[in-house]
């Protein structure tokens, strides 16, 4: 039972189970720290994105885009999902800030300013944001129980590997043993995305050694594609 | 690119700890948090770095292109080719149960070898999408 209860609180963002193995005031005060820092959080990234929005200089605009995924790190910290904190920290803050860096390198790093009507775009965006928070009112309270995510199959998963005894953090053991097969999907998503950035990018061609391709690769390049096609 | 003494010697000192740390991600998924897409990112980063404050050409000869094209590929194969193995052994695919006698240790290795599959692509992806990128700029 303590061991269910352990898994439970390693898996995923049970509030619920954790504060009933804790303490009643030790828990109160928790959650009251915790709400004030997510609002503290949420409202700075309400700041970031008015301010990328009116952000001109596509250089402000990357490093505050890196801010904001910083931020969510840290809410995903707060809400126990520290697997995800850490992609979000090192995806979203390092290297997307990176290749976003290296894009504006090719391009101009200021926005040309909008001349068409931004009336038509504002309206989809406010009915489009309406639908989504009126969405939210169907959702199940944050850290219910009795959400269906919980009801589903993650008592077999929690059961399961506290009857086998198996490691701790069952996030590893649901991704890459219960569910081996999704996350071998994944791997090829990787490498599908990944094959795809490096065609277009480097357009097929051999990059030589010091990174510029000399002209004999390039009409080598020409004959081959007229020969492929004809 | 001589003023920058500070950024190159920190950057020397941060660089083993990084990788250390996308091991320790690595190898201690089953505990901590973590697993292959996260130590990948990390050590990805690493060279990263090391190609931003080095320059991109010292950067290939710790990861060479060559290699890193391998990887993107290679990861995907280890990934299927250990569920693979598992069919051979005579169980379904990528059920762990059969690669050794014990159920706990089969399943510490095919969780094992499975996150090497998914540490190679991610890895090998991040830094070929660097040298993609960053070749662009140049010509």
């Amino acid at each position: 039972m303590i061991l269910a209860n352990k898994a439970v609180e390693n898996a995923a963002d049970h509030a619920v189970a954790a504060a009933a193995a804790n303490p009643p005031g030790i828990t109160k005060l928790t959650e009251n720290a915790e709400l004030f820092v997510m609002m503290v959080l949420l409202t700075l990234l309400a700041a970031i994105t008015l301010a990328i929005i009116r952000q001109r200089n596509m250089f402000g605009v990357v490093i505050l885009a890196g801010i904001y995924s910083f931020l969510m790190a840290s809410v995903m910290i707060i809400l126990d999902a520290v697997d995800v904190a850490m992609t979000e920290a090192s995806v979203g803050a390092g290297i997307s800030t990176v290749v976003l860096l290296a894009t504006l390198h090719l391009t101009q790093s200021i926005e040309y300013p909008q001349r068409r009507s931004v009336l038509i775009p504002f309206f989809i965006s406010v009915v489009v944001g309406a639908a989504l928070v009126w969405g939210t009112s169907g959702l199940p309270a944050f850290g219910a129980k009795t959400a269906p995510i919980h009801g589903h199959v993650a008592p077999t998963f929690i059961q399961y590997s506290a009857d086998h005894k198996m490691p701790p953090n069952i996030v590893t053991a649901v991704l890459a043993d219960f569910r081996g097969f999704d996350t071998l999907g994944e791997v090829t998503v990787v490498f599908t995305a990944g094959i795809g950035v490096l065609l277009l990018l480097q357009g097929g061609w051999r990059v030589t050694g010091n990174g510029r391709r000399s002209e004999d690769d390039d009409e080598q390049q020409g004959m081959d594609s007229s020969g492929g096609t004809a | 690119m001589r003023l920058d003494l500070i950024l190159r010697v920190g950057a020397k000192l941060i660089l083993p700890f990084i990788l250390l740390f996308a091991l320790y991600v690595q190898f201690h998924g089953d505990y901590g948090p973590g697993g292959g897409f996260q130590a990948g990112v990390i050590s990805a980063g690493m060279v990263i770095l090391y190609a931003i404050i080095f320059g991109i050409r010292a950067a290939k000869q710790v990861a060479p292109p060559r290699v890193v094209e391998m990887m993107v590929p290679g990861g995907v194969l280890i990934y299927a080719g250990t569920g693979a193995y598992t069919m051979l052994l005579g169980g379904n695919f990528l059920e762990y149960t059969p690669l050794a006698h014990d159920f706990l240790h089969a399943h510490e290795w095919g969780i094992f070898s499975v996150e090497i599959g998914v540490l190679v692509t991610v890895c090998g992806t991040m830094i070929a999408m660097f040298y993609a990128f960053a070749e662009r700029g140049r010509s």
